[in-house]
């Protein structure tokens, strides 16, 4: 029987009417808390948001969530074979699921202003 | 959710914000253009610069005598045949120009007695190889192109936009269709010219050192929009990627630059060196290029040589600790978080998707030969042949970048207005804003089962039986995914990003599938096991079109 992590996903779109989802995960020595959460992704739930991009590198520094209540990046927090409680991050605006609005305002995408002509 | 999309127009659209696609806007907005930087992740924190840990190839001869036109040998001579030579003397000649303005931007090149470092990497004739230490390569260049793309007046930053189809009209790209991450809303994008900085397809593969938005999906917006292919079948595989012990907070390629200041000892099960096998003598340096590199590690684990978990070892043992630190500062105690001691212990390492050789077809001023469309980085196919030489792949992203904003901005000054009604922006919206499907698929499982075939059946050695297994198994993914986008459609929607994803992954898996096949003969990267020899009559390029929407190949006889 191989040691599992027990991974405690907060869901939602509205940070005042989440839920939690858990998930029992094969736990190997060296793992990330990413690589759980990607093998939720895989294995069971694929509508499970994350932001990441380089999956394992810490370069792109996008994974920011909170584990047990404390600021991690996914992929660089262990998982360990025990219970996790993952949430987004409590001081940023939420998207999704554990997605948060992380983009400086200069970095986000906004409509050009409608002057009504069609260009 | 609605159909009604949101707006935005621009001068030059740049699609990828890593070197090429900032280094492009860059030039763009000072060429008097007004651009968006548009990307599917954080701005200059995705794609694969943020990545590479290693080096720089340019004629910089800062160290070592050194003119770019030896440069431009040693680049041919690495493409086996079949580099384009215009654009792989671009690369090389304009270089040096593009090293010495990211030194003034404040990159922070490694210097000693007073000049920029170079490095001696494999396939160069001489030491030619800048970096900035310790394995801060990549994270340094993007800093610090993200650092001007904030000072220059005229750029736009959008992340979390993702590109899902070119606009056209009579035949010229006029913009973009994308749907936007934080909202699930759609957005025209109105634009006179469009340059895709996408970076090329190494998610196409289990293993890989690249970020997770590297799927190829600008090969595809290309191929859709009437753009040529060129080069497919050509993935570079990093030879010595890592492999065990699982190590989290580093990059898989991490282990090239150690080779390169300290040699180290590439080992198999027995404990014996084994590139001399394959033509490569190491003699304690590191001499082996990359399809030699990886071609002799999965022969090794063929002939049941590997290390435990698939591998070969990569041994410092023999290197002294204070050497070792010397060498890696900061990285050793890194290593020894992750329970590694190099001193102790060889680790293991397997051939990773490293780089795409092929690419969008697009001459010296990056046009693609559609109207409107640029292309810049490791998108574009052409420069590096059959197999890149270490170092190039970051100088092509200076170049080319530097390239196609100033004739983006040129072209877009003389353009008349893109138009938003383009031809296919009610069809692009629709797939975007699509309802929820009647039938669910595992989007992240089809995603990681085409990895799976992609590494297995048309990786480092490949043969035909593995490659129509590959094309039939491909072909029935496409059935399975559809012509309706997975998901709900609302905010952050991974399914729908994954099923966009897949639309395109499986569209160019296909097209590098075919010309595998097609080409029936060993040439740098690709290995044939069922021909395994170079056939002159085979110093061709392959240019991949889209014909009603079926794959065509043309082989053009190489120019190089």
């Amino acid at each position: 029987m191989t040691e599992q992590a027990t991974l405690k996903v907060w869901r939602g779109t509205d940070a005042a009417a989440g839920h939690f989802d858990t998930h029992q995960v094969p736990f190997e020595p060296g793992q990330s808390v990413l690589d759980g959460l990607r093998w939720i992704r895989v294995h069971r739930d694929p509508s499970l948001a994350i932001r990441f991009s380089c999956i394992n590198a810490n370069a792109c520094k996008e994974c920011m969530i909170e584990l047990d209540g404390k600021t991690v990046y996914a992929c660089t927090a262990r998982l360990t074979p025990q219970e996790m409680t993952l949430t987004p991050l409590s001081n940023k605006k939420l998207v999704r699921d554990l997605v948060t609005e992380i983009a400086p305002p200069a970095e986000r995408f906004a409509p050009s202003p409608d002057d009504g002509l069609r260009r | 959710m609605t159909a009604d999309p949101m707006r935005a127009e621009t001068d030059v659209l740049v699609i990828g914000s890593g070197a090429a696609g900032m280094y492009a806007a860059i030039e763009a907005a000072r060429g008097g253009a007004k651009v968006l930087l548009a990307d599917r992740s954080l701005i200059g924190r995705g794609g694969a610069t943020v990545m590479a840990q290693m080096t720089v190839a340019v004629a910089l001869g800062s160290q070592t005598d050194d003119h770019w036109s030896h440069h431009y040998q040693d680049t041919l001579k690495a493409g086996r045949g079949l580099s384009n030579p215009a654009l792989a003397q671009l690369l090389c000649e304009d270089g040096p120009d593009c090293i010495r303005t990211m030194d003034e931007w404040g990159v922070g090149w490694a210097r000693k007695d007073g000049h920029i470092t170079q490095a001696m990497a494999p396939g160069h004739d001489r030491p030619r190889c800048v970096y900035v230490d310790f394995l801060n390569t990549g994270p340094a260049v993007s800093k610090t192109l993200r650092t001007v793309v904030n000072k220059t007046a005229g750029i736009t930053k959008a992340g979390d936009l993702c590109i899902v189809d070119l606009l056209h009209h009579d035949g010229a790209v006029v913009g973009a269709a994308a749907l936007h991450l934080g909202s699930g809303a759609p957005v025209i994008i109105s634009a006179k010219a469009t340059i895709l900085a996408t970076g090329g397809l190494t998610r196409l593969y289990r293993r890989n050192s690249a970020s997770s938005n590297m799927g190829g999906d600008g090969y595809a917006l290309a191929l859709r929009a009437g753009a040529r292919l060129v080069d497919m079948e050509f993935v570079q595989f990093f030879p010595i990627g890592h492999l065990a012990p699982r190590l989290i907070g580093m990059d898989p390629i991490m282990w090239d630059p150690f080779r390169y200041k300290l040699g180290g000892r590439l080992l198999n099960n027995k404990m014996e060196e084994f590139t001399q096998n394959y033509g490569a003598v190491e003699n304690g340096k590191y001499v082996v290029t990359r399809d030699v590199g990886s071609y002799a590690i999965v022969k090794e684990v063929e002939a049941g040589r590997g290390s435990p978990n698939g591998g070969a070892f990569l041994s410092f043992q023999h290197v002294p600790e204070t050497k070792l630190r010397e060498a890696f500062g900061p990285v050793i105690d890194k290593l020894a978080e992750n329970g590694i001691d190099l001193t102790k212990m060889p680790i293991e390492v397997a051939p990773i998707a490293h780089y795409h050789m092929g690419g969008i077809a697009a001459d010296t001023q990056m046009q693609t030969g559609v109207p409107g469309l640029f292309a810049a980085g490791e998108a574009v196919g052409g420069a590096n042949g059959a197999n890149r030489l270490s170092g190039n792949a970051i100088t092509e992203a200076f170049v080319f970048g530097r390239r196609a904003g100033r004739v983006a901005a040129d072209y877009a000054g003389k353009a008349t207005r893109g138009r938003a009604d383009a031809d296919n922006a009610p069809a692009a919206i629709d797939l975007i804003a699509a309802g929820a499907p009647d039938r669910e698929i595992n989007t992240a499982e089809m995603v990681q089962t085409l990895q799976a075939t992609m590494q297995d059946d048309v990786g480092a050695l490949r043969n035909e039986t593995g490659l129509k297994r590959a094309l039939t198994q491909i072909e029935a993914m496409a059935q399975d995914l559809g012509d309706r986008p997975q998901g709900d459609g609302h905010r952050f929607d991974m399914r729908r990003v994954d099923w966009l994803d897949l639309r395109n992954m499986i569209q160019v898996a296909r097209v590098v599938t075919e010309a595998a096949l097609a080409r029936t003969e060993t040439r740098g990267a690709q290995h044939r096991e069922d021909y395994p020899d170079t056939a002159p009559d085979w110093a061709v390029n392959q240019f991949v079109s889209l014909r009603d929407g079926r794959i065509a190949l043309s082989p053009e006889k190489a120019a190089s």
